[in-house]
């Protein structure tokens, strides 16, 4: 059975094809044993209704609220996936399609944008979705007082009416041809306008039961869910288990059906249990070493080029992840992405090529500090430390300052110049580069402000014409490799833990981990 | 003085120990890095949201002011509703602190019988093997650490023999047998941590009290050794047990919260532990006040079953 468990992982990696997995299980005389959503069977056909889903998640807090706006972790993401539905959305091939939404329309420049909302759409108690209710769970985020993190980002928005029952208008301060992904992101669920978001009321797959923050969540089939035949569970049954052990131990007791944010260094233990997948997607999120580019040393471009050859990324994707994810090439934006620069060199470890551009920037040693914590991301301590012991061969000396967890991101990042960080990345490159690299960001970690990047940036985002952006996202992908401020070491895979009862298409979303926070009405029971 | 003033006076050196702990907490938060709306906002906190959320919270207010009002408030019986997440905290503490105290009591009654029975027969058959065997083990469980015990027991029943769940997922409308049952294994782990500590301490009290005249006066007259220990040394031994039983018990109520990570058992610590992490003053106030209320009922009885337990204490001359 492990052999069959190897070869799944493998073709899930891409590293062997479908017609090589089914030769090479047949040869064990396992194929039939093997699960066929692994083999991308429809789901239309092999999809089976029933069962209750129960997760165990990490993420879940006390003072978690229903409010969209302030949700900024695992639990609630997903439940607000189960009980809302947004206007748009990215299907597990990375494509737009449509949620609430039956299609949209940019005008030309990507100025003004309309929505034409689904017919007959219902919300859990009964009212009818109109174009009005998107238009006030929108404007929740963007009223002045309002506390939402989805302000800055809906800021370029200048006017939301509903022009009919089923017509939404958008016109935006500056043009936008990726607008329809913003409204994909999880804070944008959609209420009765009527309603206070913290009744919990949506049109998502699923009716909230129980909410007790930071403990559990309950809840049930929505019969009338606007997707034919989702969701396939009855009921759905999520448990808040903050500790590692503790979750990994529910999933092999048979208590929960699915576990999110495995241990990289017990995923592969995990995944020879019987009875247990473990699914290891690369996503978009990102570990970042980011250096503030108008603060010395890190002004000299020379001094960012030496940082960034020293690092020894294999090393660190090996020890830090276990394996589980991928070297990172300075870019914010993962391989499977859009507009993605293949063209560019992979950077690697090379201590001569750093000495070399030390000694462009006329040093012959450099003494740099570094801030970390383990609030960075998991391990963010123990890279940093490595990444000391790599940079020394190459005569940089980097004194790693251990930094507390507790506030680390209202008191480190963005204050301290040089630090450990992580991204969760974007579906687009236009929202990665606008919320962490145009000028004036509010986070804005690194202060690469380069005159031809930021103007590209702002074209970019307005050209419909695809072969015209993809030019400029390879040109300046190709300006922040060569010069940018933000070291770019791994990109960290979701690493889940599902029971084998659990089926999927085959096709993992990689936006987010469970399947793009929407397992509940993606997956079924075998 | 009698027992009442004994028991007023106790009481009202509480109340102001409660006093001062709340300010203390105060202080103790404010001086904490980042505030309630930054650790909300967390990584995404934008300078205007800040702002937006410190105002919807109150928290631009100074310190003072904020300890004042919840003071007035507290007074009147209002402990307020939670600044994160806007629940009443009364409805947000009460089902976790019955979960709480269920958890301590269901230990309580399988611990405390126990390490009486141990504590008596360790001193029974002092020097022998059973009683060099008991000491060992419960010394071992003393210097494991409580998680280890906890994963160790999960490793073992739940996920080896599934005998009992790996978490202890017990809801309000749960029957008390359900609840039992899913709380099986946590209380055995804290069963594990306080038995040890309550054992020896019966036991040394007895094994030292062997020695005096009274005890020898009874063994000359030839009563059998089981008589003496519980007839004779046990209720000369009481006070020191009470107050050790006492500590444990308060332990069993406020320091539980590894025990309640490792279970996923929804009681208070976890709450109290959220609500500094993210600085909801008035949420850790009144898990703080409930604690410390706690220690100081509980240290209160146990000065006062001493005292009935003790003739001389009882008739003061």
């Amino acid at each position: 059975m492990t052999q069959i468990k190897q070869l799944e992982t493998l073709l899930r990696q891409g590293k062997i094809s479908r017609r090589d997995f089914l030769k090479r299980a047949g040869a064990l005389g396992a194929a039939g044993a093997a699960p066929l959503s692994m083999l991308g069977a429809s789901p239309a056909f092999a999809a089976k209704r029933g069962g209750r889903l129960r997760l165990g998640l990490a993420g879940g807090s006390t003072d978690d609220t229903l409010d969209p706006g302030t949700i900024t972790d695992f639990f609630m993401q997903v439940l607000t996936h189960a009980i809302r539905s947004n206007v748009t959305e990215i299907a597990p091939d990375g494509s737009l399609v449509g949620d609430l939404a039956e299609s949209w329309e940019g005008a030309p420049g990507a100025k003004e944008w309309n929505f034409v909302i689904r017919r007959g759409v219902e919300f859990h108690n009964g009212k009818t979705l109109t174009a009005a209710d998107v238009v006030a769970s929108l404007r929740h985020h963007i009223r002045p007082d309002s506390t939402s993190a989805m302000k800055g980002p809906l800021e370029q928005i200048e006017s939301l009416r509903a022009l009919s029952p089923r017509l939404m208008q958008v016109k935006l301060k500056t043009g936008n041809a990726d607008f329809p992904y913003t409204l994909t992101d999880y804070h944008l669920g959609v209420w009765p306008e009527d309603e206070s978001p913290l009744q919990g009321t949506g049109t998502g797959p699923f009716i909230l039961g129980d909410f007790e923050p930071g403990v559990r969540a309950s809840a049930r089939r929505n019969p009338n869910y606007h997707k034919e035949g989702r969701p396939f569970f009855d009921e759905l049954a999520i448990t808040a288990i903050e500790d590692a052990s503790a979750r990994s131990n529910a999933l092999r007791a048979g208590e929960v059906d699915a576990i999110n944010r495995v241990e990289y260094k017990t995923a592969n233990l995990m995944d020879r249990l019987p009875g247990i997948n473990v699914l290891s997607i690369t996503g978009t999120g990102h570990y970042t070493i980011p250096m503030f580019a108008d603060v010395a040393p890190f002004n000299d471009v020379n001094v960012r080029r030496a940082l960034r050859w020293a690092i020894d990324r294999e090393a660190l994707l090996q020890t830090i992840i276990n394996g589980h994810g991928a070297v990172g090439n300075d870019l914010p934006i993962a391989r499977h992405q859009p507009f993605y620069n293949t063209s560019l060199e992979q950077r690697t470890y090379d201590p001569d090529k750093a000495k070399f551009h030390l000694k462009q920037a006329g040093l012959s040693s450099l003494d740099v500090q570094v801030s970390t914590a383990d609030a960075a991301f998991s391990g963010a301590v123990d890279a940093a430390v490595l990444y000391k012991e790599h940079a020394a061969k190459a005569g940089i000396n980097i004194d790693v300052v251990r930094e507390s967890s507790d506030g680390y991101w209202s008191n480190v990042w963005l204050k301290k110049p040089w630090v450990f960080c992580f991204w969760g990345g974007r579906p687009t490159q236009d929202q990665m580069w606008t919320v962490a690299y145009q000028k004036g960001a509010d986070w804005n970690d690194n202060h690469w402000y380069n005159d031809r990047f930021q103007s590209l940036l702002l074209q970019a985002r307005a050209e419909v014409d695809e072969e015209l952006r993809r030019e400029m996202y390879w040109e300046m992908q190709e300006l922040h490799w060569d010069e940018g401020a933000t070291i770019v070491p791994l990109f960290n895979n979701f690493v889940s833990g599902v029971s084998s009862k659990i089926a999927t298409t085959g096709t993992i979303s990689g936006t987010a981990e469970m399947d793009g926070y929407r397992a509940t009405e993606r997956w079924w029971f075998a | 003085m009698g027992l009442l003033q004994l028991v007023a006076k106790r009481l009202g050196f509480g109340l102001l120990a409660l006093f001062v702990i709340t300010v203390l907490i105060s202080l103790g938060v404010e001086v904490l890095p980042g505030d309630l709306a930054q650790s909300i906002l967390g990584q995404s906190a934008a300078p205007d949201t800040v702002a937006a959320l410190r105002r919807e919270l109150g928290l631009d207010r100074p310190l003072h002011v904020r300890y004042g009002e919840w003071l007035f408030n507290f007074l009147q019986g209002d402990m307020g509703t939670s600044l994160a997440n806007k629940r009443e905290i009364s409805e947000l503490i009460g089902q976790r602190l019955l979960d709480t105290l269920f958890l301590a009591v269901a230990a309580a009654v399988v611990a405390v019988p126990l390490a009486l029975a141990l504590g008596v027969l360790a001193a029974l058959y002092r020097e022998t093997l059973f009683d060099k065997t008991i000491s060992m083990v419960t010394l071992g469980f003393i210097s494991l650490p409580e998680f280890l015990i906890g994963y160790i027991l999960v490793a073992l029943f739940a996920v080896q023999v599934n005998w009992f769940p790996a978490i202890s997922n017990i809801t309000p409308d749960m029957p008390f047998l359900s609840q039992l049952y899913a709380s099986a294994l946590p209380v055995a782990a804290l069963t594990f941590v306080v038995v040890a500590h309550m054992m020896r301490m019966t036991r040394a009290a007895i094994v030292n009290l062997m020695q005096s005249p009274f005890i020898e006066m009874a063994q000359l007259k030839g009563i059998a050794a089981a008589r003496i220990i519980v007839h004779h040394a046990l209720p000369n031994a009481l006070s020191p047990i009470i107050n050790v039983i006492v500590l444990n018990l308060a332990y069993l109520v406020v320091g539980v919260v590894v025990i309640e990570v490792v279970f996923v058992y929804p009681g208070l610590g976890q709450l109290m532990v959220d609500s500094v992490r993210v600085r909801d003053l008035p949420v850790v106030q009144a898990c703080v006040l409930i604690f410390g209320a706690t220690y100081i009922l509980l240290n209160l009885t146990a000065d006062i079953l001493s005292i009935i337990g003790n003739p001389r204490l009882r008739h003061p001359k």
